[in-house]
Order: structure tokens, then C-alpha cells, then sequence
């Protein structure tokens, strides 16, 4: 008995020894995770951010060096403050809030406490650098851009926000990543990789040589550099003739769905988004809720898109063959579909068939044709559902799929919509109470890259390619399917070509007349699209936009265009211009109609946009 | 040595002892190159160091097996009498290392006396029971045996060196294998489970807890008359103990042995300060996993954050580059010598190889727990080394000498009647 209590004691003791080892080294992992963190250091090497050009090969956006005055806050010793503060012009207050902070987001690992210092600023802090134990300076690259405009298009890059930091483990504090635009889409392409590099530290922290001789070092890899589809040149002058005016520009290649240009106004050059003055310049830009800078018109601005739509009308009136081209319409200053209800329209000769039905914009004609498109089918639920579907093959109502960071639906409106809004089955409802979405007012919103790309999809006869900004990558061409793909619309090729022949003669004779350019063929149509706003919670309405979409050349379109100009009153009063402009321009190379030009350029809107915050009663559609 | 002599040692123990140095030595090499080239005339290196002494302990070994068994009981009073003077002389000639006076300076190498009084006291022990007139039941001949061993323990406290001394309590092996009554047993247990239970609640609580599970008892046994006084008595001395103990442990110990409790127990946390050692060592185990970083690969091993990593701490160093495999194997190994010891001392035929047989696995045992206790974070910091693996010469030679005359007096037990 008492030789085995000795056995026993001896043989527990070694039971409770490799429990306590099984529970140290297998069960609880936090040691390991300790252990990396207290003896070995990290250290990143930042590649260079890829560089972006535009579609002929123009450099747009380059880097510049900057750097971030760092902290590990467990290896501060005491120092002079002062003269720190004084050295980096920040405020004590600002110091001990950026050490506290840095602290408590963690001792160990490094913090910024001064981002973005310029060249000169690094140039001096360097030399006092070793009086300063446990901040050191961080290398990194902020953007340089050598083009004024396309700030909404290229976006911008910042420091990651704690949110991200968790989100993705690759970025640290102080990291800079893309927050708009291009940088965001292609993060991944233009940020290329983080070099690391272990070192072996021992416990009094000094460095003690590489961790595993270099074993798991690794060395930058570059970012990619990308050629957008963006014509700076185009860009740039399209972005001139917005200046004073607020709206929306697309332009797109229909042969291939790449955008242009994509132009929204009022805009900000985009070196304004550039280091230690992002941030007050980005909240001056926030902060404007008025002309909202910061807001992309062109991807996310949901206009009414007025008579352009009417193209579409047209369109699902041939493809349910309810109508053909030479069947008129009599118009008496509108079409009456009620005792009271009357659809308002402009004075021209009628009756009118299709293809000056569309040259003249003949309100009445399409209400027509809408009508019967609808009331083709049983209830108005199921003629609505139909039209739908027509007008959604177009890319309308619907995100696009394409590779921009932003964008709107728009609204194209179905059976449960007006349900909804009229009560059903509480109510009936009856295809004339949709008869706005004939001429493209009523529910129907869109943006002006969906118009754009419906402009595209006629000027192709029947398809389009999903508008994108990416060209190439690192000089290699993209071969993505969305993009290289043709989508269909549900309308049959030949129901196009009365369309595009009414489409060019608003051109040769019809609202656009004054706009024609010689040696090109254009197709287009004018729009003057009726809007309302609320200002201090009252609903008034505003001066119509103007609106226009083109395309050219008739028979081989280079440009699919869409302009919108919010409160520019008729379509070809400014928007119609604008798109004549920007057609020369991109097809001819200069413009030739100096006075135009001219025009556009010295016209502002201001006075108008002001109006409704004036206070003061207003008249519109002067 | 005759040749039946070689035949008789047990090779066994022989073998688990190799292994353990050899190993030992890897360890103390991974826990202590630097970058240099490795040169045996390098004497600044630790590995180096330690190899010479295991070379030299050869010598000891040849020396132990080529002594008469007979020398080691006729003089193991004369040995322990040098023993014990040579930790006396430490308090004139002795050398001050690290704040303890525990050393004797030879030119560039150090002895430390107390590593060689354990296999002296062991001796003196085993004589002293194996004398044909002590009689271990005799309160008087407990005494004697408690000073034999209490001596050098109390000379090595005030070293200060509580560490070694706390070794001592080894030999209650020995005693109880020779039938010192289990009623030392139980009130040593039970006084140690009252110290940590009071440490970890109030004294008052404990006490409560105790008056009421006796009150249980009681009632449960009301029939068959339990003598009230008993109970009483009883209750009044633990009493008396938790209060003493809470009192002893905030008024006499001093901050640094507080800490080391209250870290062990869980009612602190400090990582930087005193825990720094426990913590740090623990993590450097953990990160070991299954079969750890590999020799020489540990990097809480290389950047050196484990403090005394190849003396006390190198089972951490086992941890973390061999991980569990490694180290169970470790821990294997030396409870396979324990018990192989254990029962080469109960076939001693002579009550003087058996006591000093149980003394080996005592010593060796409370080294094993106490050090392993301490690096795993279990027990508080207590600076002894692991038999075998730590570094030092004077702790190898101990324990070299001290189990090899074991091994010695294994071997001749056929002659023995």
C-alpha cells in the first residue's frame, strides 16, 4: 500500500504534466498567436499604385511620394513635444489625441499620427528623426493626376477606415485604398501587393536579423496600370461646356458599350482629393447638398428622359404590330382620353405618321400608339408587364451591370406599381392612367448612361454592349464576357430603320434643325422634360430639363450620346447644343461652329437654380 | 571493477540518463547559439560549457563505481560533516551571484555546494535509519532524522536560496517508505490544501465551510456517540491555522512571494511584471503545438524572451521547438526513470541502499515537479533546476554523483545480506 501511493504519486504527476502540456500547446491557441506578435516585427514594403491612362494612351493619373509619420506607442519614450509639434505644425491637443488614440487601438502595432507630409516637410523631419524614439517615417504613394477633369470617373483614394481594417485583414492602419470611381472598381488591379518583411526581435525589442533567413519574406509586386476608355480630350471639353450648368453627359462607343466620356456638373478637379487636404476640401464638397459636387449625375441622376423615349414607343408599337409607319394620328394641340384629361402638345401640321411623328415629337401620336400597345392584351396589368419587359431589354429601369462604382436603377414601372398607387382591386385602373410613360414622363425615371445606352442599342439595331470604363489592363486588352457580349433588345432588326429615319430627321427638319453639323449624319431627339422639387418640404415645379440623345453617324455610329441639363428648359436649347458639340468635336476633332461654342460657354444657369431657394415667388420656363 | 560489477549496473537507468543529458544538451545549444561558428574552445558559450561538464562528469561516474559500496555507509557521517561545513563556509568565502551567496569561486568556474549536500544528507539519512537501533516511530528518533535533514535546509534558506532548500522536503520518501505514520502525510496535505484555500477565499469563509461540513459529519454519525471534544479541537486548530496562514502570508512574506501565489492562483494578472517569466515561458510553449518549430527554430527561443531559458526554464525551450510530442516525451521519459528508480530501490536487500535509493526519487521528483510546475505555470516561480537538462556544472555533478552511487549500490546488492 505504501510502496504504490508512491507509484501513484509519481504517475499522476506525470498524467497532470501532459494535460497541462496538451492544454498549453494543442487546446488553446492563443499562445501561438502571442508569440508571433511579441517576437517577430513586420515590416511593409509598398509597391507603387498602378498608374492610369485614357483611351489614346494619355496618362491621366500617376503617383507622387508622400509620407506618414508613424507611431508604436509602447516604444515611446518621453520627448519634446514642443518641438515635435512645432516641426509637423500641429497643435499639442492634436499630438496627445493622436497618441491616445494609436494607444488604444493597440501599443504594438503602428499608428498613424501624421499622415501625408510633402516632400519638403519629410526632408526636415528627417534630420530630427532620432530624437524621436518610437515614431519612424513610413514611405507610401499619393496620387498625381495630370488632368483636370474626370474626378467622378477616376475617383480617389484614402486612408482605410477602421470598418475596412476588419472587413479585409490585408489593409492596416494608414493604408491607402480607392474609395471611388475607378480606384475602387479595380482596387485589386491598381494597388498590386504589400512586401513583407519578418524580422527577429528579442525581448528588449531590438531587431536581431531576419526571421528564418528571409524564409517567408516577400517582395512588392507592382500595381497593375490601366487604360480606361475615357477620351480625356472629349472629357476635358464636354466638362468645359457643363461649366454654369448641372447635369449629366454619356457618351459611349455603341460598336463596343465604352464610355467616352462621363461627364457630371457641377465638378472638382481631382487633386483637390489629394492628401493632407482631402479631408477638409472632401467635406466643403460633401457638404454642398445644393449643387452636390460630389454627386455623379451622369451614373446615379434619375431624370424623367421626356420625349428621347418616345424612340422606345415607337419601337414596341412596331414590334406588337399595332401600328405601322404610315398609319397618322391627328393632333388638336394634345390628345383628349378624358372629359377633362388632356395630353398637352406643341402646334405642328397634322395628322401625323411615325417618321415625322417623331422628327415633330408629336405628343399625341405616341399616346396613341401607346395605348393600343397596352390595351393589345386583356387588362392594363398584363399590357403593362409586356411594355416592361420591352423597355428593360433596352437596359432601363435596371443597374447595367457595368464595371462603374456607382449607379441608380432608374424606374420603369410594372402592374404591381400603379396597382399599388391606385388602389387595386379596390380600384381599377385603366392604361390611360399610365399615359405619361408614352412620352416618357409619368413613373418613368432613367439615368443618363441608360439613355446613352438605349441610344447606343438603336444606333446598333437592336443591341447593345454593357457600357464600361476598363480597356486594358497592364496593355492588355479586357476579355470579359459582360463587356465583349452583344445583349438584344426584344425589338426585331428591321423595326429600327423608320425609327432612325425619323431619329435623323429631327436633324434635317424637325426640332433639331438648327443643329445639324455638315458631313455628318446625326440621329437624335430633343427632350424637355417636366420636374418638381422639394424645397423646405414643398413640392414646386422647376424649370423643365433639358434633354438630348444622338447619335452619328447614321449608318456607322462612333458616338451614342445622352445630355442632360437639369432645368435647361427645351431640349435643343442647351442640351441639344451641348450633344452637337461633343458629336463634332469627337468625330471631326475641333469645332467648326465657333458661335455655338460660344453660346454654350457663356450661358450659366445659376440664376435659375437659385430661384427656388430665393424665397421670393418664381416663375419658371422663361 | 570486476566485470560482474558492469554487469550488475542497471542499464536501464543508465540509458534514461544518457538520453536525458544528450537531449538537455540539444536544448541548451538551441537556447543559447547565437550566430557564431560552433567552437569547443569557445568558453563564453554556455553549450560549450555545459559540454565540458558532462565530459568531466565521467569521472565522477568512474569514481562512484570504482568506490567500495562499503565506503558510502562507513563514511557517510564524515561526508556529511564536510558537507555541512562547506555550506558554512559559503557565509565567509562564498561567492555572491545574482544576490545569492551560494558559490565557490575556482578561477572562471563556480561550485555550488548545496547541488552536492542533497546526496550527502541522502546519505546520512540512510545510515542514520538503517542504524539496527532507530526505530522511525520513536518521536525522539523522528526528531534526529527531521534535523538531518533540516540542517542543511536551514542553512541554505538564509543564502538565500529558499529554491534548494524546498528540496529537502524530498526526503519524506524515504521516511514514509521506512513507516513514518501517515498521519504526517494527511496533516501535511491537509495543511497545504487549508494554505491554498485560504489563500484563494478569506479565511472566514474557509473556516465556515469546515464548521459546516463537520456539523454534516456529525449528525450523519449522532448515533454512535462521536466524542464532541474532538470535533472541537479539530475546528479550533484549522481555525487557527487559516487565520495564521492569512496573517503570515499579508504580514511576513514578503511582495514577491505574494505575487508568485496570486499568479499561480489566478488572482492577478501581470504579464510585464513579476509574471513576466511564468507568462512569457508559457507562451513559448504553446506555440510549440504538436511537433513545434524544430530544433533551434523557436523564435520566443532565439529572441530570448524567456529569461534563464537554459537554466531553469529550458523545458520551455523543449516546448516550443519539439512541442507536445517533444516534451511529453520529456516528461515520459523522467517519469520512466522515477519509477524504474522507485523499484531498484525497494529490491535493495539493505535498508541503507533502499533509504538512499527512496532519497534519488524523492530529490529527483520534487526538482521534476517544481520545475516542471513553475514553466508550465502551474506551481509559483521556484528557481531549481531540471536534473539533467538545466544548465550548470554543480547542478549535473549533483545529480550525477547522487544517482550514481545509487546505480552503484544497485549493482553490488548481490553481495549484500
Amino acid at each position: 500500500m505504501r510502496k504504490l501511493l508512491l507509484y501513484l504519486i509519481i504517475i499522476t504527476t506525470g498524467i497532470v504534466f501532459i494535460a497541462r502540456l496538451f492544454y498549453l500547446q494543442i487546446y488553446n491557441t492563443s499562445f501561438a498567436a502571442l508569440s508571433e506578435d511579441n517576437a517577430i516585427k513586420v515590416l511593409y514594403d509598398y509597391p507603387q499604385r498602378g498608374a492610369i491612362y485614357d483611351r489614346n494612351g494619355k496618362l491621366l493619373v500617376t503617383n507622387q511620394p508622400s509620407y506618414d509619420v508613424m507611431v508604436i506607442p509602447r516604444e515611446l519614450k518621453p520627448f519634446d513635444t514642443l518641438e515635435f509639434c512645432s516641426i509637423l505644425k500641429i497643435s499639442k491637443e492634436k499630438l496627445v489625441n493622436q497618441l491616445h488614440k494609436a494607444r488604444v487601438y493597440s501599443p504594438r502595432v503602428p499608428s498613424v499620427v501624421i499622415p501625408q507630409l510633402t516632400k519638403d516637410e519629410y526632408a526636415y523631419l528627417q534630420e530630427k528623426m532620432r530624437k524621436f524614439d518610437g515614431f519612424y517615417i513610413q514611405k507610401r504613394s499619393l496620387r498625381d493626376y495630370h488632368t483636370e477633369s474626370a474626378s467622378n470617373v477616376l475617383g480617389y483614394i484614402a486612408e482605410v477606415n477602421d470598418g475596412l481594417i476588419k472587413k479585409d485583414p490585408y489593409y492596416l492602419s494608414g493604408d491607402l485604398i480607392g474609395m471611388q470611381g475607378v480606384e475602387k472598381q479595380y482596387e485589386n488591379e491598381l494597388r498590386g501587393l504589400k512586401g513583407i518583411k519578418r524580422i527577429q526581435k528579442d525581448r528588449f525589442n531590438r531587431d536581431i536579423g531576419p526571421y528564418k533567413n528571409r524564409k517567408y519574406d516577400t517582395l512588392p509586386v507592382n500595381g497593375k496600370d490601366l487604360t480606361i476608355t475615357i477620351d480625356e480630350e472629349l472629357q476635358s471639353y464636354g466638362q468645359k461646356l457643363m461649366e454654369n450648368k448641372r447635369g449629366g453627359i454619356v457618351a459611349l462607343d455603341p460598336s463596343t458599350g465604352e464610355i467616352l466620356t462621363l461627364i457630371t456638373a457641377p465638378s472638382y478637379k481631382p487633386e483637390l482629393l489629394v492628401g493632407r487636404k482631402r479631408s477638409p476640401n472632401y467635406t466643403r464638397l460633401h457638404y454642398d447638398s445644393i449643387s452636390k459636387p460630389l454627386f455623379d449625375r451622369g451614373v446615379k441622376g434619375e431624370y424623367p428622359p421626356g420625349s428621347p423615349f418616345k424612340a422606345i414607343t415607337a419601337l414596341i408599337g412596331l414590334q406588337e404590330g399595332i401600328v405601322d409607319t404610315k398609319e397618322s394620328f391627328s393632333c388638336n394641340h394634345g390628345f383628349r382620353y378624358g372629359k377633362k384629361a388632356k395630353l398637352g402638345c406643341h402646334s405642328h401640321r397634322s395628322p401625323l405618321s411615325m417618321i415625322p411623328g417623331i422628327a415633330q415629337s408629336c405628343n399625341a401620336y405616341f399616346a396613341n400608339v401607346y395605348l393600343r400597345s397596352i390595351n393589345k392584351y386583356d387588362t392594363p396589368q398584363e399590357g403593362i408587364d409586356n411594355w416592361k419587359k420591352h423597355v428593360e431589354s433596352f437596359g432601363l429601369g435596371n443597374y447595367l451591370g457595368n464595371d462603374l462604382s456607382s449607379g441608380s436603377k432608374g424606374l420603369i414601372p410594372n402592374s404591381k406599381f400603379y396597382n399599388k398607387q391606385y388602389k387595386y382591386p379596390t380600384y381599377k385602373w385603366y392604361a390611360t392612367a399610365t399615359i405619361s410613360n408614352a412620352i416618357g414622363q409619368g413613373a418613368v425615371l432613367a439615368t443618363p448612361i441608360q439613355l446613352a445606352n438605349m441610344t447606343a442599342a438603336i444606333a446598333n439595331r437592336g443591341y447593345f454592349y454593357t457600357p464600361h470604363i476598363i480597356k486594358a489592363i497592364d496593355g492588355q486588352p479586357i476579355n470579359i464576357e459582360n463587356f465583349t457580349k452583344p445583349k438584344y433588345t426584344t425589338i426585331n432588326k428591321e423595326h429600327f430603320e423608320p425609327i432612325i429615319e425619323g431619329l435623323h430627321q429631327v436633324y434635317t427638319q424637325g426640332t433639331a434643325k438648327s443643329l445639324q453639323i455638315e458631313g455628318i449624319d446625326i440621329c437624335g431627339k430633343t427632350g424637355t422634360a417636366e420636374n418638381y422639387t422639394k424645397v423646405n418640404g414643398e413640392r414646386m415645379q422647376l424649370t423643365d430639363h433639358s434633354v438630348f440623345i444622338a447619335f452619328a453617324p447614321k449608318d456607322d455610329p462612333k458616338i451614342a450620346i445622352a445630355v442632360f441639363i437639369e432645368n435647361g428648359y427645351w431640349g435643343s436649347r442647351y442640351a441639344g447644343k451641348i450633344a452637337s458639340l461633343m458629336i463634332e468635336q469627337h468625330i471631326k476633332g475641333s469645332i467648326s461652329r465657333t458661335d455655338l461654342e460660344d453660346w454654350v460657354l457663356t450661358h450659366s444657369l445659376e440664376e435659375e437654380y437659385a430661384k427656388p431657394y430665393s424665397g421670393e415667388p418664381f416663375k419658371i420656363n422663361q | 571493477m570486476a566485470r560482474s560489477t558492469i554487469v550488475a549496473i542497471d542499464w536501464l537507468t543508465v540509458l534514461l540518463f544518457l538520453l536525458l543529458i544528450g537531449f538537455g544538451w540539444g536544448n541548451i545549444y538551441s537556447a543559447s547559439y547565437g550566430d557564431e561558428v560552433f567552437s569547443l574552445t569557445d568558453f563564453s558559450r554556455p553549450y560549450v560549457k555545459q559540454l565540458y561538464w558532462i565530459a568531466l562528469s565521467v569521472i565522477i561516474i568512474i569514481i562512484t563505481q570504482a568506490i567500495e559500496t562499503k565506503f558510502y555507509e562507513r563514511f557517510a557521517g564524515l561526508i556529511f560533516v564536510i558537507s555541512i561545513a562547506s555550506l558554512l563556509g559559503l557565509f565567509l568565502f562564498g561567492k555572491n551571484v545574482n544576490g545569492a551567496t551560494s558559490w565557490y569561486a575556482f578561477g572562471p568556474v563556480g561550485l555550488q555546494p548545496s547541488e552536492f549536500a542533497k546526496a550527502a544528507t541522502a546519505l546520512a539519512l540512510a545510515k542514520f535509519l538503517s542504524d539496527m537501533q532507530t526505530n522511525i516511530n520513536l518521536i525522539n528518533h523522528q526528531l534526529r532524522a527531521f534535523l538531518i535533514i533540516a540542517l542543511p535546509a536551514l542553512i541554505i534558506i538564509p543564502q538565500p536560496d529558499p529554491g534548494s532548500a524546498l528540496v529537502y522536503a524530498a526526503f519524506f520518501f524515504p521516511l514514509y517508505r521506512e513507516g513514518l505514520a501517515a498521519t504526517y502525510l494527511i496533516i501535511g496535505a491537509s495543511a497545504g490544501t487549508l494554505f491554498i484555500l485560504t489563500l484563494l477565499f478569506t479565511p472566514l469563509w474557509v473556516v465556515l465551510g469546515i464548521g459546516i461540513i463537520m456539523l454534516m459529519i456529525l449528525i450523519k454519525n449522532r448515533k454512535h456517540k462521536p466524542r464532541y471534544s474532538r470535533y472541537l479541537l479539530t475546528l479550533i486548530v484549522i481555525t487557527g491555522f487559516c487565520f495564521s496562514v492569512n496573517y503570515i502570508f499579508n504580514n511576513v512574506f514578503e511582495q514577491r512571494h505574494r505575487d508568485r501565489f496570486n499568479i499561480v492562483l489566478g488572482k492577478e494578472v501581470d504579464s510585464k511584471g513579476i509574471g513576466y517569466n511564468t507568462n512569457q515561458s508559457q507562451i513559448a510553449i504553446g506555440s510549440g503545438g504538436w511537433t513545434g518549430k524544430g530544433w533551434k527554430e523557436g523564435t520566443q527561443t532565439k529572441g530570448g524572451f524567456v529569461p534563464e531559458q537554459h537554466t531553469d526554464y529550458i523545458f520551455s525551450t523543449v516546448g516550443e521547438e519539439w512541442g507536445f510530442l517533444g516534451a511529453t516525451t520529456v516528461v515520459i521519459l523522467f517519469i520512466g526513470l522515477l519509477i524504474r528508480l522507485l523499484y531498484l530501490a525497494e529490491r535493495q536487500k539493505s535498508q541503507f541502499s533502499r533509504v538512499y535509493g527512496y532519497s534519488v526519487v524523492g530529490i529527483l521528483f520534487v526538482h521534476f515537479v517544481v520545475n516542471v510546475g513553475m514553466v508550465t505555470g502551474l506551481l509559483p516561480t521556484v528557481g531549481i533546476p531540471l536534473p539533467f537538462f538545466s544548465y550548470g556544472g554543480s547542478g549535473l555533478w549533483g545529480f550525477t554523483l547522487l544517482l550514481f552511487i545509487f546505480i552503484k549500490l544497485d549493482s553490488n546488492r548481490v553481495n549484500e545480506w
